[in-house]
C-alpha cells in the first residue's frame, strides 16, 4: 500500500493474497495485525471485523448473539454474487440461527454419525485402491486431482445419498459453479436449479422406490409430511455440493504440502499405527484449513471481546485459517508437525455450525494418505512447484491439477 | 468425575465419539450424544476432558 494513504483508508484489504513463496500459509497480512480481531476492507468497500485469534473465534462462534441470518443489513457477504442472490436464498443449515437451524440440521445429521461412517471405511479403502490402480496403469505423468482426489469423495457422496456416480459429470459442473467465487448471479442461480431439478427427479423416484440411502430417507420424510419436496430438495443439494470439492482439496494440497516435507511423509508412510494417521490428518487440517474465505457472521447485539466493542449490525469475518496459524493455540504454526495435538483446530469451523461432514472427511483423509504414499512409494511432482496453480478464488483454497509421476 | 451432556446444544457432530468412544455415543436417528458412563473410570479422564474441549457446541460439561 502507498505511504501517503490516510490513516482512515489504511485498513488492510481482506482476503488478501496468499505468498507465492508459501502458499500453504494465510496471507501475511492477516498475521501481523498482532491483536485477535480487527477492522477490514472487502470487495463492497465495507469493513467488517476480522477475528483472527483462536480463542477470539471460539468466543465469537458460540455466542448466541451472533447470527448467521445473511439477511440481515451489514452481513458481510463472501461476493457480489451471494449479495445479489440473497433473497432467492431459502432457509438452509447455513443461514439459520438458534431452534430453525437445530430443526435443519437434525434431518440431516443421521447418516453422518461416527459410527456409521467407520462403517464406510471398507468401502473408502476399496475405492481407493481401485482409483490407485487406475493411476498406476495409466499414462504418467498423471493429475492427481483427477485422477483420485475429486473422484473419491465424489464416490462416496454419491454412494451415501444415493445418487448415481454416471450422472457425476451433470452434477460437478452445476455444484462447481454453484460455488465460485467469480461467477455471475444468473450462472450461479442456473447451476442451483439444473442441480434441483435433477435432485426433484430423484426424490420422487425414492417416493415409490425406496433404496438404502439419504434421499430415500429424506424421501419417507416427504411421504410421511415432515418435510416438502422442495425442502427435501434443498437439503440433499447442500450435502451434495458441501460433499464434493472440501476432501478433494485436502487430498491434493496435502498431498503437496506431504511432498514438501518428506520428513513428515516418511513418518505417515512407515507407521502402522492408526492414530498416528488420525492425529496427522488433523495436523493437516490445521496446516491448510481449505474454508478459506471467512465464516461470515453478523452482530445482533453489542458485544465486547479482546478489549473491542463489536457493535449490533456490526459484519463479523472469522478467517478459520488464521486462527490454526495462531501462535498461542499452535507453536511455530508455520511448521507443518504431523505429531502435534493439533486436535483443537477449527478448520471444521467451531460452534453450532461446525462441518457436518467432518467423520466422513476424516475417515476419507486417513485412508488416502494411508494408502497413497505406500503404494506409490515414488511419488513426486512432475512440475515445479512454482508452475502449480493455486485456487484463490473458490470457496475451498486448493490447487487445480496436481501433476505427479512415480 | 461426572458428566453431563446437554442434547438440546449437541449438533451431532461426533468429536466427543473420536475422543472418548468409551464414554460417549450418538444415537442412531439423529446422532445426538449418547452418555455411556456417567462417571468414568479415572483412566478416562483425559479423553474426557478432550472431549469436552473439542465439542463444538459445549454441550459436554465435567462435574469433578
Ligand atoms: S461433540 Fe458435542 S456436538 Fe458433537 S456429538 Fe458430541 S456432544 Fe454432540
Amino acid at each position: 500500500m502507498a505511504e501517503t494513504q490516510t490513516a482512515e483508508t489504511r485498513v488492510p484489504e481482506y482476503p488478501g493474497v496468499r505468498d507465492g513463496r508459501c502458499p500453504f500459509a494465510p496471507p501475511a497480512e492477516l498475521l501481523q495485525q498482532g491483536k485477535p480481531l480487527f477492522r477490514a476492507r472487502i470487495w463492497d468497500g465495507s469493513t467488517p471485523w476480522i477475528v483472527t485469534g483462536h480463542a477470539a473465534q471460539r468466543e465469537i462462534l458460540s455466542d448466541p448473539r451472533v447470527s448467521v441470518n445473511e439477511k440481515l443489513p451489514g452481513f458481510p457477504y463472501p461476493t457480489q454474487a451471494m449479495a445479489e442472490t440473497v433473497d432467492h436464498r431459502p432457509l438452509t443449515i447455513f443461514n439459520a440461527d438458534g431452534a430453525d437451524h437445530v430443526r435443519i440440521r437434525r434431518m440431516m445429521t443421521a447418516p453422518f454419525t461416527r459410527n456409521r461412517m467407520e462403517k464406510l471405511r471398507p468401502a473408502i479403502q476399496q475405492f481407493t485402491e481401485e482409483l490407485i490402480d487406475r493411476m498406476l496403469a495409466g499414462p504418467k505423468p498423471a493429475d492427481l486431482v483427477t485422477a483420485l482426489s475429486l473422484p473419491l469423495p465424489s464416490l462416496m457422496i454419491c454412494e451415501l445419498l444415493g445418487v448415481p456416480y454416471t450422472d457425476h459429470d451433470f452434477f460437478q459442473e452445476h455444484a462447481t459453479v454453484a460455488v465460485k467465487r467469480d461467477a455471475t448471479a444468473e450462472e450461479s442461480l442456473a447451476g442451483m436449479q439444473a442441480l434441483g431439478g435433477y435432485l426433484t427427479q430423484l426424490l420422487e423416484k425414492k417416493l415409490t422406490e425406496p433404496e438404502n440411502d439419504v434421499l430415500s430417507d429424506f424421501a419417507a420424510r416427504v411421504k410421511a409430511g415432515e418435510l416438502e419436496l422442495p425442502d427435501a430438495t434443498l437439503l440433499a443439494m447442500v450435502l451434495l455440493i458441501a460433499g464434493h470439492e472440501t476432501s478433494a482439496n485436502m487430498i491434493t494440497l496435502g498431498t503437496a504440502a506431504l511432498l514438501e516435507n518428506p520428513d513428515q511423509l516418511e513418518l505417515l508412510r512407515t507407521t502402522e499405527d492408526p492414530a498416528v494417521v488420525a492425529n496427522a490428518v488433523e495436523e493437516l487440517l490445521r496446516y491448510l484449513t481449505i474454508p478459506h474465505l471467512g465464516q461470515r457472521r453478523i452482530a445482533l447485539e453489542d458485544i465486547e471481546i479482546a478489549g473491542e466493542t463489536i457493535r449490533a449490525g456490526d459484519g463479523i469475518i472469522v478467517s478459520l485459517p488464521a486462527g490454526n496459524w495462531d501462535p498461542e493455540a499452535f507453536p511455530e504454526p508455520d511448521r507443518l508437525d504431523l505429531t502435534r495435538a493439533a486436535r483443537h483446530h477449527h478448520a471444521f469451523a467451531w460452534g453450532a455450525h461446525q462441518c457436518l461432514g467432518q467423520q466422513l472427511a476424516r475417515i476419507e483423509l486417513q485412508v488416502v494418505y494411508r494408502t497413497l504414499y505406500r503404494r506409490v512409494p515414488t511419488l513426486r511432482l512432475a512440475v515445479g512447484r512454482d508452475e502449480l496453480e493455486f485456487k484463490g478464488d473458490s470457496l475451498a483454497y486448493g490447487v487445480y491439477e496436481l501433476p505427479v509421476t512415480w | 468425575m461426572k458428566i453431563v451432556v446437554d442434547e438440546e446444544k449437541c449438533v451431532a457432530a461426533g468429536q466427543c465419539v473420536v475422543a472418548a468412544p468409551d464414554v460417549f455415543d450418538q444415537r442412531d436417528e439423529d446422532g445426538i450424544v449418547v452418555l455411556l458412563d456417567e462417571n468414568p473410570p479415572p483412566r478416562l479422564a483425559g479423553d474426557v476432558r478432550q472431549a469436552a474441549a473439542v465439542c463444538p457446541a459445549l454441550a459436554i460439561s465435567i462435574e469433578d
